[in-house]
């Protein structure tokens, strides 16, 4: 416990645990996203072929790496759970603050629902090839977010140390596929001269398949929620977050590469586990079983980052009473954001049980697109009010302001591309956060007292 | 009823078993701690003092 007071009485304090490190970060961030190698970016395949995949991959991984580099310096000053959403709030005003709270828990928690989804779902293709049919999923769907959220609120340590080492294991298996096919010997079991095609619909179906080339990165952003529970954010942030990219980047582009020489694309297009099938190509069972594994843990690891970080972001939108205070607590033992942790399990729950996979992954996706196009105004801002030298930054990044370009046009780009898929979607996803920012507006923000938000030992903004 | 009609229901017991845990452990922590010290982290404090964002 912390008795330190600004006040300077003496006054007991607890707060969240600092024990975290770089691999942590690393394994929260990496853990989020690698299932997203497993299933879903081949739907990319299938709106721009397998060479309007490849583009989509490489463009939107210049996206998330844009947003890697502006995460990583602004998170390296912000040592605060909440991630961008207490960027926001030092760096925006309080409106933006809320919505891009909202933004997360709304991204992370369905993301979480995807995830336990897709095991439920595993299993009872598992029991259906062992002969038991209609297997009902609900049950596997509960306990998965029943026992990831046990885990995370008996404490951070032991729930990251658990998802480094399945993602660890997740990405191996990843590594092991690609190998396995001996990339070295094309022909012999690669057959990407037959089965690689030009751009089946043109260049407006490679920026269609935009959409699902977020599904190779989304959630590497989740790095910056662990800034107040990391022993040196300055230090461990911007290394957790920067390897996690080229983690994923190279996951990414193997994974392509692997699927696209062993499937013809009509079928990689729309197959609902791409990676596993291509194991199944391969006739090795080791490979199959490696593969098998590997999507299971990489959807566990996924639950339970996500858990991890929804819980940060209502827990923190509710310590500065952007939501109720009572949000707002930390466990006394296990020093966790436990009431946040325990109100999002019915949530996530529900969301699961609507069985509609694609339309929670929309919304989760949509939710995090919204979060990038905050990401460049708020690295304008940061750097036109803090400017070098003013505050110590962990890490800065460089060519400032091409990074923050770059990302706002992609995400104009991918904003565009998600319309041609799911207007109606984006649509009804804007429609809820005005009506929420409005709510804010009119009702929540007098309960929000306006000097306790800040009270983070930052200089004054310059011109203020 | 064969093996996995069994891990469904273990699966529903197990989730009701630890969601309970975690019920209880909460509201025992209520009762046991008062509401000021449960909600009084504040954020960006460093335990060390390592790290400090003014330059010297």
């Amino acid at each position: 416990m912390s008795s330190t007071d600004t006040a300077g009485q003496d006054r007991q304090r607890i707060s969240l645990l600092r024990v975290l490190g770089p691999a942590h970060v690393w394994a929260l961030g990496v853990g989020i996203v690698l299932v997203g190698e497993f299933m879903g970016w081949n739907f990319s395949v299938g709106k721009g072929g397998a060479m309007g995949s490849l583009i989509a991959c490489w463009v939107i991984g210049l996206l998330y790496t844009c947003v890697a580099m502006i995460d990583s310096e602004v998170t390296s000053t912000v040592a605060a759970a909440g991630g961008q959403y207490a960027q926001a709030k030092h760096i925006m005003g309080p409106l933006m603050a809320f919505n891009v709270g909202l933004y997360l828990v709304m991204a992370y928690t369905m993301l979480e629902a995807a995830d336990a989804l897709v095991v439920g779902d595993l299993l009872s293709s598992v029991a259906g090839e062992m002969g038991h049919d209609a297997l009902d999923p609900r049950p596997f769907v509960v306990l998965t977010i029943a026992a990831l959220a046990w885990l995370n609120y008996r404490g951070v340590l032991m729930t990251l140390t658990v998802n480094f080492v399945i993602t660890a294991a997740a990405f191996i298996s990843i590594v092991v596929l690609f190998l396995g096919v001996q990339p070295w010997n094309p022909g012999h079991m690669l057959q990407h001269r037959e089965l690689l095609t030009d751009l089946p619909y043109g260049w407006i179906g490679v920026i269609a398949a935009f959409q699902f080339g977020i599904w190779y990165y989304l959630g590497i952003e989740g790095t910056c929620q662990a800034a107040e529970e990391v022993r040196s954010p300055a230090r461990s942030l911007p290394y957790g977050t920067m390897s996690g990219i080229i983690t994923l980047l190279i996951a990414a582009t193997m994974t392509w590469y692997v699927a696209t020489g062993l499937l013809p694309w009509e079928f990689l297009g729309q197959a609902a586990t791409p990676l596993y099938d291509a194991a199944r190509v391969t006739g090795s069972t080791a490979l199959q079983v490696f593969l098998f594994i590997g999507t299971t843990f990489a959807a566990i690891a996924s639950a339970n980052g996500c858990i991890n970080d929804a819980s940060r972001a209502w827990f923190s939108m509710g310590r500065d009473r952007y939501m109720p205070l009572w949000f707002g607590a930390v466990h006394p033992r296990y020093r966790t954001p436990y009431r946040a942790i325990l109100f999002l399990i019915p949530i996530a729950v529900s969301f699961s049980f609507t069985g509609l996979l694609d339309q929670v992954i929309t919304f989760s996706i949509l939710s995090g697109l919204l979060g990038y196009t905050f990401m460049p105004v708020n690295m304008w801002m940061f750097r036109r009010k803090w400017p070098l030298g003013s505050i110590r930054r962990g890490y800065v990044h460089p060519f400032h302001p091409l990074p923050a370009i770059v990302l706002l046009l992609l995400c104009i780009t991918t904003y565009f591309a998600t319309f041609l898929g799911y207007g109606t979607q984006l649509l009804a996803m804007m429609c809820f956060y005005i009506v929420a920012s409005l709510w804010f507006t009119f009702h929540r923000y007098k309960y929000v007292r306006r000097g306790d938000q800040f009270t983070m030992p930052w200089s004054r903004p310059r011109g203020y | 009823m064969d093996l996995w009609n069994i891990f469904e229901y273990a699966a529903w017991g197990i989730s009701g078993l630890l969601l309970l845990w975690m019920l209880f452990d909460a509201v025992q922590v209520n009762r046991d701690f008062s509401e000021e010290l449960l909600t009084s982290s504040r954020e960006g404090e460093l335990e060390d003092t390592t790290e400090k964002h003014e330059l010297t």
